[in-house]
């Protein structure tokens, strides 16, 4: 309650500055000039239920209808069902949804923001170009206006861009609509065959029983690795990368520090290690050809002990494999060390000259706080839903790996392991490096240093380009 | 529409060259008008199609060249760099890479389906003619007509590792020499290939079996009185009448090898590695994924000038011949 009420006062002094500012000053930054409503402010007491007008304190929907001009991505209902319930419980405020495959989404995001419609939300696919380019809305003034800069702090870190273009620090570009988490799935009929009576604590753990897989005549690990999909040897390479070194060079990189390298001694190692999987016939023989989809069927119809793969999958492993997937985090190296994880928002901007941009913010917030949000993203999407410390954690129905995969989560935020994707460090090194080259691996053609020297030199052409 | 304009104004000159003082000063102004106005009026028919093509062809063709002596990521400020993104094409190894591909998919696209071609279209105009060859010539047809995502799609499964091609040969005992052909870093180019020769060889069959119509019977009769095989008609007729026919199959599977993406897109994306990466896929991801405007305008301009450098010899030689 103190926190909402030195909230509003300090939105209050903010728009009061503004609006005396505005007659001289014309290079206020975006998130000023997009000042959040306050009008409701003053007008309903804080406790109102949400049931006709928006929460109270903060920017809202006001109490205009209000059509709200969304892009969604193809194949993913979460942010479908959650603007369904929005509107249930708010009914002035509608949805004009379009959606695109994420692939499409990549090339037609630059023209969407920069169009004369310009959407109040939408998934972004990579967002510093955008942000460079001036065509997201600055989303501090809503971070302070809502309390998200007091949520646990690895959350909004992904989505600040600082003005040199590095990800990680700076302004808020984006925020999460859940937060995903990747680990291994493991079929626990499978598992028992080969003797696992419980995840491996070590990497060498992790050897035995792949090797153990294999000697048993089943597939060890199941992933995809067509470049249609682009290949998915990087969830395990990244994956041996936090089990060898620490995961913050991993960030730089990923986050395009300056002088960050991906081609260091410990992710040699871990390189060194994907390709000994590799030559051990640890993955299917036809992974250059196998894509995201047939993977995740192949693996629900028993066809590989371990796949390395997200959250964001929970449910449709648990609709082809029910009560048999299980899930653990990478081992570490060492006996005693912590987990790592990737881990990664899913992301949704607002464009710079959105026309409802306090709707949209005001629904970044609700999908984090309000309960039944909650309960969606954590039934349908299988992600940890983020938001503030202490907010309720729906359960997920019994049997679920979802259970699984949630209790994984603060395991690694404890740590401070969380890593985002190698293959998000900049918009075509998936594309154009990791997908390339770790297919030339599993042919042969690639060894592990040459891997890394071939992906560390496309990242550095890229970010001249 | 120009051109006969010119030729009836060649034929006045002509006329007007032959009568030397017999036409005075008004006719000849009343020609030069009649002539004005025929102009202005076939100027009139070719204008919206013409309108069209600047807008479409010729300004996205000059905005291109442009954009490739810019480093641009489509929204943000263009920054003048004049030949450095050309360079860069020939610094960067994959980018020459996909070039030697699209040669290769030349044989693929090109070579093979019109060399198939000429033979399907030959057996099928010497012996199965009327019903028979109708349907062959729609069978081999129906491809065209399929879209090309959803025949790229099916080609993946046909192709995959438990694919049909797979399971067929593991059937005849060939287990052995099965894989994911998509996937295979010396298969994927010529399974890419192959889904080319399925693509284009009804076209040129279509194509050819049209221009064999047109051949004089009495040619093919003299030559079966003369004893000439089969093979002998094809080499000794069939193919010395077809050159026209043949330069145009040939131009049109070349721009589909050198010009690829579609087929390519949607069975392997490049993949493995850059084993079936062509121009046309740099292009799009460079363009599209990496907003390098300039870089993938650079490569667009010089595939443009790969493609009219070998596609020129094609038409000269095909017409020189023809005629």
């Amino acid at each position: 309650m103190k926190k909402i009420t030195l909230a509003s006062i300090s939105l209050l002094l903010l728009c009061s500055i503004i609006l005396g500012a505005c007659a001289t000053a014309t290079t206020t930054a975006p998130a000023a000039t997009q000042a959040p409503t306050t009008a409701a402010a003053t007008e309903a007491p804080p406790s109102t239920a949400p049931t006709e007008a928006p929460a109270a304190t903060g920017p809202n929907c006001g109490t205009d209808p209000v059509v709200l001009n969304a892009y969604f991505e193809t194949g993913f209902t979460i942010p479908f069902d959650l603007a369904d319930e929005f509107t249930k419980q708010f009914p002035k405020v509608t949805w004009d949804i379009k959606q695109d495959q994420f692939a499409n989404l990549i090339t037609t995001t630059p023209l969407l923001l920069a169009g004369d419609n310009p959407p109040d939300l939408l998934r972004l696919p990579t967002m510093v170009s955008f942000a460079k380019d001036g065509l997201l809305m600055d989303l501090d003034g809503y971070a302070v206006a809502f309390g998200w800069d007091k949520w646990p702090v690895p959350q909004l870190n992904q989505n600040r861009v600082a003005a040199d273009g590095t990800r990680g620090s700076g302004t808020l570009y984006a925020m999460g609509l859940n937060y995903s988490l990747t680990g291994i799935f493991y079929n626990k009929e499978l598992a028992a065959q080969i003797g696992m009576t419980e995840p491996p604590k070590t990497l060498a753990e992790f050897d035995d029983l792949l090797a153990a897989a294999k000697a048993a005549g089943l597939q060890p690990i199941m992933e995809w690795g067509s470049a249609k999909s682009g290949m998915g040897l990087a969830f395990p390479l990244q994956n041996l990368m936090a089990a060898y070194g620490p995961v913050g060079p991993i960030n730089d990189w990923i986050f395009q520090k300056p002088g960050a390298t991906i081609d260091t001694p410990s992710n040699l190692l871990a390189a060194q290690h994907l390709e000994r999987w590799i030559q051990a016939g640890y993955f299917p023989p036809d992974i250059n050809a196998i894509e995201y989809t047939d993977a995740a069927s192949r693996f629900t119809q028993g066809e590989g002990v371990f796949t390395f793969n997200g959250d964001w999958q929970n449910a449709g492993y648990d609709a082809g494999m029910p009560g048999n997937v299980g899930f653990f985090l990478m081992p570490p190296a060492d006996a005693g060390g912590a987990p790592a994880a990737m881990s990664a928002p899913l992301t949704y901007g607002i464009a710079a000259n959105a026309k409802h941009a306090d709707c949209a913010a005001f629904f970044f917030d609700w999908v984090a706080t309000n309960d039944v949000a909650r309960t969606i993203n954590v039934n349908i999407g299988g992600s940890n839903p983020g938001g503030p410390a202490g907010a309720m954690m729906p359960a997920a129905a019994a049997g679920s790996v979802t259970n699984e995969t949630l209790a994984a989560g603060p395991v690694v935020g404890a740590a401070g392991n969380s890593m985002d994707f190698i293959a998000n460090a900049t918009s075509s090194i998936f594309a154009q490096g990791w997908t390339p080259e770790l297919q030339k691996m599993v042919g042969g053609q690639q060894d592990a240093a040459g891997l890394l020297q071939a992906v560390q030199a496309e990242y550095e052409r890229e970010l001249v380009q | 529409m120009t051109t006969p304009t010119k030729v009836e104004s060649d034929i006045d000159v002509e006329r007007l060259g032959n009568r030397p003082g017999h036409l005075d000063v008004s006719r000849r102004a009343h020609f030069s008008k009649r002539v004005r106005r025929e102009t202005l009026v076939g100027w009139l028919f070719v204008l919206p199609a013409l309108l069209m093509y600047v807008l479409f062809v010729l300004v996205p063709l000059l905005l291109t060249i442009l954009y490739s002596f810019f480093h641009w990521n489509g929204v943000g400020p263009m920054i003048w760099v004049g030949l450095k993104n050309y360079v860069t094409i020939f610094q960067v190894p994959n980018l020459l890479g996909t070039i030697k591909n699209a040669f290769w998919l030349v044989v693929w696209f090109s070579i093979i389906p019109v060399g198939l071609g000429l033979i399907v279209a030959s057996i099928i105009h010497r012996v199965a003619t009327g019903r028979l060859g109708a349907t062959a010539r729609t069978v081999l047809f129906l491809p065209q007509v399929i879209p090309l995502v959803a025949a790229g799609i099916i080609w993946g499964w046909l192709l995959a590792l438990p694919g049909l091609i797979n399971q067929i040969l593991r059937a005849v005992g060939l287990g052995a020499i099965t894989t994911a052909w998509l996937g295979d870093f010396d298969w994927a180019l010529p399974a890419v290939g192959l889904i080319g020769i399925w693509v284009l060889m009804g076209f040129c069959i279509v194509l050819l079996l049209t221009g064999m119509t047109k051949v004089d019977p009495a040619l093919y009769e003299s030559a079966r009185i003369d004893g000439a095989s089969w093979f002998r008609e094809f080499i000794a007729i069939t193919v010395p009448l077809l050159r026209y026919e043949v330069g145009v199959c040939l131009t049109v599977t070349v721009i589909a090898a050198l010009a690829a993406f579609d087929i390519i897109w949607v069975s392997t994306a490049g993949g493995p590695g850059n084993a079936t990466s062509v121009p046309g896929i740099q292009i799009y991801v460079l363009a599209f994924t990496q907003r390098a405007v300039g870089l993938a305008s650079a490569l667009a301009v010089m595939l443009m000038v790969l493609v009219v450098a070998v596609i020129i010899p094609i038409q000269w030689l095909s017409r020189e011949r023809a005629l």
